[in-house]
């Protein structure tokens, strides 16, 4: 025997076999029962000997694109999110950010086709978190902490223009509408959600929900399954009376970039030194992300203000606990996501219930020769990890709800018009309106103060 | 300017929150990026697990699917009955497109010596359903392989393929290893 070769034995066992009995038909029979196992890779007939010139071809084995190239779009997004602060902050120039825009259409979306980005980059991390195991890339990392990063300190410029999803979305807001304030506040709800279903999914490795649910990345690919299509048309004719719908009410990265911006340094100010309330800006946001001046119309009594305090610290605690259980109740459903619980349900239906689809899992969990207990084991550990992560979600987005009602119920004061800084997405659009110069001197902002007050 | 508002609470507050947040993301960054390993992960599925159920053709973002059938020419027998070509219940062996299993023709068949015959994949034409892997398997050496074609994959952050599969025969690989393929050895770097 040839040391040298250790799977020559092996081999030579496996050839034998069909030689003895030749192509008879006992022998196709014994093959079709080997089909039901995974007999994979057997080295049934040897390779010929060729007599002729014939040159064995090599088989095709391309590589993924360089490594460098996946770099090259860390370079390009820390380039193009500096150009649009520049242009926002520095220059206060639409048109540069308009042309960062269609830049960031070809560059992330049409040319890298919507991946890697940002907002989905928010669950690999989750999961780089939750799972010691996965090896999360570079490029992820970067992708998640630059956007967050400079929206602590300018805010939200990713969104402006650098982000494909709200870049697409940008140039379809032709006709904005003014929603009503409270409409606007209750649809803002619905990210949080969205942010804790994709960190719950993401948390137990059951799936990427962002990912699969983009609606633009099928344009992106010019490639989409036609239910995605539809919504993504969708998202874009709702866009052309609601600006950038995806951006401010799904958008779970949008919540972490609104969040974080509500305390930036240097956010992007309509006026460049001082607001004389001419009002020429009121209408210019299609987002309806600017706060209007509001006075004390009937200054509150000490008495009120109390009560109020009162009512909310009971109510959002109650809120919690409330969405907390609800989560938990519905942990089963939740967990009903996940492959794997959805596997053990099967295994426990009769055959003939089974849908074709739901025949092949079960036929090849069951040909794979692994332990229905272990499955079991394994899927009781993922409801349990649903079942508190109901908890958290439910009182995560009770808390929402409590903290979202009493901004909407206690008045503020504000003086002036300024952008609002968590939901602003600092497209510059509101910029052109104000007449405020840089260079103005006092004589000349009183001239402008007169002629707005008129 | 700077003696009016000598210490604003707001500012303050801003302040220690900037830096806790800055801190923490720049923290969660330094903890993942230890993690790391240099170079990238892309998906592949392993066919000593696959099953051949027919949902990469199915279940890919792309359409047809990343996912191809690729010949490893090393393990093939050449043979003139080719279990990936034809269908089994053929009468007449010829090239006849009710003769072949591939529902889209996409594999070719080349005469090349007495009895042997070379069998290539126009990759064009594959949608990965695996049939031909199944036939090979189950009547040759398995040389066919479905494999994700890398120049194609747009390697997705999360697999719609892998989430699919009920063989869990997907997972994210080395570079290195970028073709799973019994029978072939990766490109070597360098």
């Amino acid at each position: 025997m040839n040391p040298a070769k250790p799977n020559r034995p092996d081999k030579e066992k496996n050839i034998s076999v069909p030689m003895k009995k030749g192509a008879s038909i006992a022998m196709l029979v014994i093959l079709l029962a080997l089909l039901a196992l995974n007999n994979f890779g057997i080295q049934r007939f040897p390779k010929p000997d060729f007599e002729s010139k014939y040159v064995v071809p090599a088989t095709q084995a391309p590589m993924p694109r360089s490594i460098i190239l996946e770099y090259l779009d860390v370079v390009v997004l820390l380039a193009s999110i500096s150009l649009v602060t520049w242009f926002v902050l520095k220059k206060r120039s639409r048109m540069g950010v308009f042309g960062v825009t269609v830049f960031s259409i070809l560059y992330f979306g049409f040319y890298r086709e919507g991946c890697i980005c940002a907002v989905g980059s928010l669950q690999n991390v989750v999961l780089g978190l939750f799972h010691p195991e996965y090896h999360i890339p570079l490029t992820a990392i970067a992708f998640f902490i630059i956007p967050l990063l400079f929206a602590l300190f300018y805010g939200r410029t990713f969104c402006a223009g650098v982000c494909p999803l709200g870049a697409i979305q940008d140039v379809f807001a032709i006709k904005p509408m003014k929603l009503n304030e409270w409409v606007q506040s209750l649809l803002g709800l619905v990210p949080y959600i969205y942010l804790g279903l994709a960190v719950l999914y993401a948390a137990t490795g059951t799936d990427f929900i962002i990912c699969r649910y983009d609606p633009f990345v099928g344009f992106f690919r010019v490639n989409a399954p036609f239910f995605m299509f539809v919504i993504g048309v969708l998202f874009l004719l709702v866009g052309v009376f609601i600006a950038r719908p995806y951006c401010r009410f799904f958008c779970p990265y949008g919540v972490l970039l609104n969040l974080v911006s509500r305390v930036s340094k240097k956010h992007l100010s309509i006026t460049p030194t001082v607001c004389i309330d001419c009002r020429l800006c009121e209408n210019s946001c299609p987002f309806g992300a600017i706060n209007k001046p509001l006075g004390h119309k009937s200054p509150e009594s000490r008495n009120v203000t109390v009560k109020r305090l009162i009512l909310f610290t009971i109510l959002i605690p109650l809120f919690m606990l409330l969405g907390g259980f609800g989560g938990s109740m519905i942990h089963g459903n939740l967990a009903n996501v996940n492959p794997k619980v959805r596997l053990a349900s099967e295994l426990l239906l009769p055959d003939n219930q089974l849908t074709s689809l739901q025949q092949v899992d079960v036929t090849t969990f069951r040909s794979s020769g692994q332990a229905v207990d272990k499955l079991n084991e394994e899927v009781a550990s993922i409801r349990r990890q649903f079942y508190w992560g109901g908890w958290i979600l439910g009182g995560f987005v009770g808390l929402v709800i409590g903290l979202t009602l009493a901004r909407l119920a206690i008045p503020r004061y504000r003086k002036g018009y300024w952008p609002s800084k968590g939901e602003c997405l600092s497209c510059g659009r509101c910029l052109e309106y104000c007449p405020v110069k840089p260079d103005m001197n006092d004589a000349q902002l009183n001239a402008l103060k007169k002629s707005a007050a008129q | 300017m700077e003696n009016q508002d000598k210490f604003n609470r707001r500012d303050f507050l801003h302040k220690s929150l900037r830096t806790g947040i800055g801190l923490s993301l720049v923290g969660v960054a330094a903890f993942l990026a230890r993690k790391t390993n240099a170079g990238n992960y892309v998906w592949q599925l392993d066919p000593s697990k696959c099953v051949q159920c027919g949902r990469c053709a199915t279940n890919c973002v792309l359409t047809p699917s990343a996912v191809k059938c690729i010949h490893v020419y090393d393990m093939c027998g050449y043979c003139d009955l080719c279990g990936g070509y034809l269908r089994p219940e053929t009468k007449e062996f010829n090239t006849a497109a009710e003769s072949q299993l591939c529902p889209t023709s996409a594999i070719k068949r080349k005469f090349v010596e007495e009895p042997f015959f070379e069998y290539t994949i126009d990759e064009k034409l594959c949608i990965g359903c695996g049939k031909c892997v199944k036939g090979c398997n189950a009547f040759g050496n398995g040389s066919l392989q479905l494999q994700a074609q890398h120049k194609i994959c747009v390697n997705c952050n999360e697999c719609s393929i892998a989430r699919a599969c009920p063989a869990e025969a997907w997972s994210r690989v080395p570079l290195s290893e970028a073709y799973q393929l019994r029978g072939f050895e990766n490109p070597k770097k360098g």
